[in-house]
């Protein structure tokens, strides 16, 4: 038996392909829709992991340092890093912010670091060039996504920093590139007051009778040093020692320090469940809405192809055509317009993902999904189809 | 009446019930032998269309009788349980318009009812190949329907209609959008493929041109038939006694 479907596929096949490609389009949206969501996943997975820590040391009470603010004072992690099963302990700064460079603004997330090697807390796992930082002050080691070349000037704040290295997938769970900077110039962008403002502050520290008392000598002065001073940090990360439990040193640290730690899966709930929980159920729902117009779109191009036959369908249930037969020739057109549509929107997808701002994972076993999604939508957008065409009268081809 | 042909017996259809009742057809009798070509004529109204269906077993006839060859297929309701494939194997269509399938070539369209009825693609178009050139149209057998003329696409589906070897053929008008002289041709190939494959064919038609053809023709009025000679009389003469 011949195909029906087919032939009248490759009868109307510029038509067909034309259709297809223009569904494909929009399963290319749906599908890269699906790709942000697993790439914001993806970012905060790739800041866990690169970060090196088996735990975040935070203020107590908070969602720090990535979900909420959170500030420690920088010598705890000297009192941490004494503890059972703690192999390295690093005060860590992170700031999201804009950063200027090559007379631009990149927004970037700053991150202050203990000058090291590789394997510290904190620092960037790899460099793709140049040099981990050495130096003790404006220095930077930026994410390739940021556009930064090596010898490149970056302004943060008030002051200037020389990219010394690049590292790539070091991203913010927004997608912002990292930029590693030594601690304390990190300090300093975050805590540190511009000159008006500390100009305020002075007199305004100087006006208030209980710090500027005649008969106590140098208290002014020592109140307006700790007002500029910056002595916090956003975290500690912590490495642990071979054969501890996270957990164990967690309730330790927990319990001695009185901060609040997070273990690595912990952390990885607070980013994935809290952080882009909003942005999921957003993209959920796009991708809710996207699939309800790619199914109305197969069935309107189903029903308005099937409808075009209608005459052809009566003869051939006059002449003796089954129902399955019929509904079956309507059943693989709907069915080679969703594949033809899943195979562009998969190569459109394919093809601009690069050039979104944020990185889109298009998964393999998103793909797979995907594709029986598609495949369940056009039968069911088919069965409208083929009910009217079943509904045809033989007579009709008779006429009278 | 032995072998193949068509008998039909007091055949009436009504459609609706109390005060919309109407008898479209109130005791129609017919028979037309193997082999012969008759022809059914009848103003407007006059129940011709639903004679049509009810003998192509497309709607269910009220009462009467109707015999296929041997077998009867109606007798105060179906003796055939598959319509379907009673129409694919029995019984063969010529409309007004050919009604090709326009997406598949000459010959798969001619083919089709074979393989429908489950005959294998090979032997479905070496036989519907054989038919096509019978009918003068072999060499179109890989062009599409559009590509056709009107008289080419005619004889392609008269080809189809008889590639199953039905013992009857319906034809609605199949003379209609044709010229004088292509008209006559068709009715000329019906004739030949009647004697040919004995089969029995039933002419819908108000042509003109083709009435005189004829050598019997079915008056249908008032949902009953009248059968007359055909064979030489003007076509005047019967159209005034169709309005008689």
């Amino acid at each position: 038996m011949i195909s029906l479907a087919g032939r009248d596929i490759l009868h109307g096949w510029v038509r067909f392909l034309m259709t297809g490609f223009g569904l494909g389009l929009l399963i290319g949206v749906t599908l890269s829709m699906a790709g942000i969501y697993r790439g914001m996943v993806d970012d905060a997975n790739v800041l866990i992991d690169n970060s090196g820590a088996d735990l975040w040391v935070v203020q107590q009470g908070t969602l720090g340092p990535y979900a909420e603010p959170s500030s420690l004072y920088e010598d705890t992690y000297c009192s941490i890093i004494g503890m059972a099963g703690v192999a390295r302990a690093a005060n860590v700064t992170y700031l999201t912010m804009q950063v200027r460079h090559g007379g631009g603004d990149v927004r970037a997330m700053v991150v202050g670091v203990v000058p090291g090697g590789p394997g510290e807390p904190g620092q960037p796992g790899f460099l793709v060039a140049g040099r981990h930082l050495t130096g003790g002050h404006y220095e930077v080691v930026a994410d390739v996504k940021a556009g930064c070349a090596l010898g490149d000037t970056v302004i943060i704040r008030r002051n200037r920093f020389r990219v010394v290295g690049l590292t790539r997938r070091m991203v913010s769970s927004g997608g912002d590139p990292m930029l590693f900077i030594p601690l304390k110039d990190a300090q300093e962008a975050q805590f540190l007051k511009d000159n008006d403002m500390l100009l305020q502050q002075r007199r305004r520290t100087a006006q208030n009778p209980g710090f500027n008392r005649p008969n106590v000598p140098g208290l002014l002065d020592a109140i307006i040093a700790s007002q500029t001073t910056s002595l916090y940090v956003n975290a500690v990360l912590v490495q642990l020692k071979p054969g501890y439990a996270p957990e164990a040193v967690a309730k330790d640290i927990q319990r001695w320090q009185r901060l609040q730690v997070y273990t690595r899966s912990q952390m990885r709930t607070i980013l994935v469940d809290k952080l882009i929980a909003t942005s999921a159920k957003q993209i959920g729902m796009f991708l809710v809405i996207l699939s309800i117009v790619s199914a109305a779109i197969v069935a309107f191009i189903i029903y308005t192809m099937t409808m075009a036959k209608i005459r052809e369908i009566a003869v051939l249930k006059l002449i003796g055509t089954r129902n399955r037969v019929i509904a079956s020739m309507i059943l693989q057109q709907a069915i080679g317009l969703g594949a033809i549509g899943f195979v562009v929107g998969k190569i459109a997808a394919t093809l601009w993902s690069p050039f979104f701002p944020r990185y889109v994972l298009l998964e393999p076993g998103d793909a797979i999904r995907g594709f029986i999604i598609v495949m369940v939508i056009s039968v069911l957008a088919s069965i409208l189809a083929i009910t009217a065409a079943l509904k045809v009268d033989p007579a009709e081809a008779i006429g009278g | 009446m032995s072998g193949n042909g068509i008998v039909i017996e007091g055949l009436q259809k009504r459609y609706g019930s109390g005060d919309t009742l109407v008898d479209a057809l109130k005791g129609v009798d017919m028979q037309v032998a193997p082999a012969e070509v008759v022809g059914l004529v009848g103003p407007s109204g006059s129940g011709k269309s639903t004679l049509l269906k009810c003998l192509g077993a497309v709607i269910e006839p009220s009462a009467g009788r109707m015999r296929l060859g041997e077998e009867m297929i109606y007798d105060g309701g179906w003796k055939i349980r598959d319509l379907r494939a009673l129409r694919r194997d029995k019984i063969g269509f010529v409309f007004q318009a050919p009604y090709l399938i326009p997406f598949l070539d000459v010959l798969d369209n001619v083919a089709l009812l074979p393989m429908l009825a489950g005959e294998r693609n090979g032997v479905a178009r070496k036989r519907a190949m054989e038919l096509l050139e019978a009918l003068d149209v072999g060499h179109r057998a890989k062009a599409m329907p559009a590509q056709l003329s009107g008289g080419e696409q005619q004889r392609v589906a008269i080809a189809r209609a008889l590639v199953n070897h039905p013992p009857v053929i319906l034809a609605d008008e199949p003379t209609a959008p044709l010229d004088s002289q292509r008209a006559l041709a068709v009715i000329a190939i019906l004739n030949d493929m009647a004697r040919q494959y004995e089969t029995a064919i039933i002419i819908v038609t108000h042509d003109e041109k083709i009435i005189p053809t004829f050598k019997r023709i079915y008056h249908i009025r008032d949902g009953r038939t009248h059968e007359e000679a055909g064979e030489g009389k003007s076509p005047h003469e019967l159209i005034k006694t169709d309005k008689a």
